[in-house]
């Protein structure tokens, strides 16, 4: 069972929660021009990422608020918990794209990008590099 | 039938007709209760059709601290509640509250309360919903109160963290519930009313063992 930070409650059992998928899914600007696979790869494709995974929860049974987390989902270290809207705490200043998130905010539409997808793989490529590297 | 007309009593208005017929989602555990209940250790009780009304109104907001102003605050923070007398406020969320007050104060009887945040929220975005149906109350109370509570719930219940005056949304029992902790050894919790029952029975079947002699 994880215990989860809540940022409004503290923490709280896992059973108090939802899962809401992967963070930082941009709604397509303007989905009527979107392609039927371009369509698919916003509604059903996610990164599977061994790692760092930025996610979305809810606290269903608490304050009934949504937030972001970043979880290793090899050891489930909760690594940083963080408002919805706001950028990747482990990516800050790396690129503008990240600000595109689902969130409720007016101007989501506006600082979202189409394609946020590709870029929930490359972190663990960067930050695994410097270990590697050695070789 | 017959009494009503022959009583000498004043006639009944509508609302008294409307509560003598009607039930409290955990009405059929009275007697359960009273049974199970154990004087001086714990005790259970179903305060039913208590006052409840759901607020939402962003902090800080001007119809916030008119609605503030009828209930005797808003609480800041998870785990605080306001209030003012006999009206108790519960924080739900950040911009979420539960107002909770006797059932006199519901307007099907008079009373005045639920128009009144009504008129304090006005046009302003937000809500003010009478919720009274939505859940019942539990009043546990007792030196064992706290550790049947601890079977069903994971909150850390010791009194250096839950102080007497704090209410958090939590599980209780695997469904979902409002924990009050009112007193040093009293507690209120609001299930929901489709869970009422089963929670009732949760609550009776943890308090048990406190009927028989301590194993040592
Ligand atoms: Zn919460």
């Amino acid at each position: 069972m994880l215990l989860i930070p809540c940022p409004n409650c503290g923490p709280r059992d896992e059973t108090e929660f939802h899962y809401g998928g992967q963070a930082h899914v941009a709604y397509p600007e303007n989905p009527n021009e979107l392609s039927d696979t371009e369509w698919s790869r916003y509604l059903f494709y996610r990164s599977n990422t061994k790692g760092t995974f930025a996610e979305r929860w809810v606290h269903s049974t608490g304050c009934r608020q949504w937030f972001n987390m970043l979880r290793d989902t090899v050891s489930y270290d909760i690594q940083a918990i963080y408002p919805m809207g706001a950028p990747r705490p482990d990516r800050a200043g790396t690129t503008g794209a990240e600000s595109g998130t689902a969130s409720l905010a007016a101007d989501s539409t506006t600082t979202g990008t189409a394609a946020p997808s590709t870029s929930g793989t490359s972190l663990s490529s960067t930050t695994a590099a410097p270990e590697g590297a050695t070789k | 039938m017959a009494e009503t007309a022959a009583s000498p009593t004043p006639a009944k208005t509508p609302a008294d007709k409307d509560l003598a017929v009607r039930t409290s989602p955990a009405g059929v555990l009275r007697d359960a209760f009273a049974a199970g209940s154990l004087a001086g250790t714990v005790e259970i009780s179903e305060l039913p059709f208590l006052t409840m009304v759901g607020i939402r109104a962003a902090a800080g907001s001007d119809a916030a601290q008119r609605i503030a102003a009828v209930t005797g605050g808003l609480p800041a923070r998870s785990g605080d509640v306001a209030g003012n007398g006999d009206t108790s406020v519960l924080w739900l969320g950040p911009a979420e509250f539960l107002v909770v007050a006797p059932t006199e104060a519901h307007e099907s009887l008079g009373g005045s309360l639920i128009q009144s945040l009504r008129d304090a929220l006005g046009s302003d975005a937000g809500q003010v919903v009478d919720l009274s149906a939505n859940r019942t109350t539990f009043e546990l109370t007792g030196p064992q109160a706290r550790s049947v509570l601890e079977k069903g719930c994971s909150l850390d219940l010791h009194p250096r963290v839950f102080k007497a005056g704090t209410a958090y949304s939590t599980e209780i029992g695997n469904i979902p519930a409002l924990l009050w902790k009112t007193g040093e050894e009293s507690f209120r919790v609001f299930p929901r009313a489709s869970f009422a029952e089963f929670l009732g029975r949760w609550l009776l079947d943890g308090m048990r063992e406190y009927a028989s002699p301590e194993v040592p």
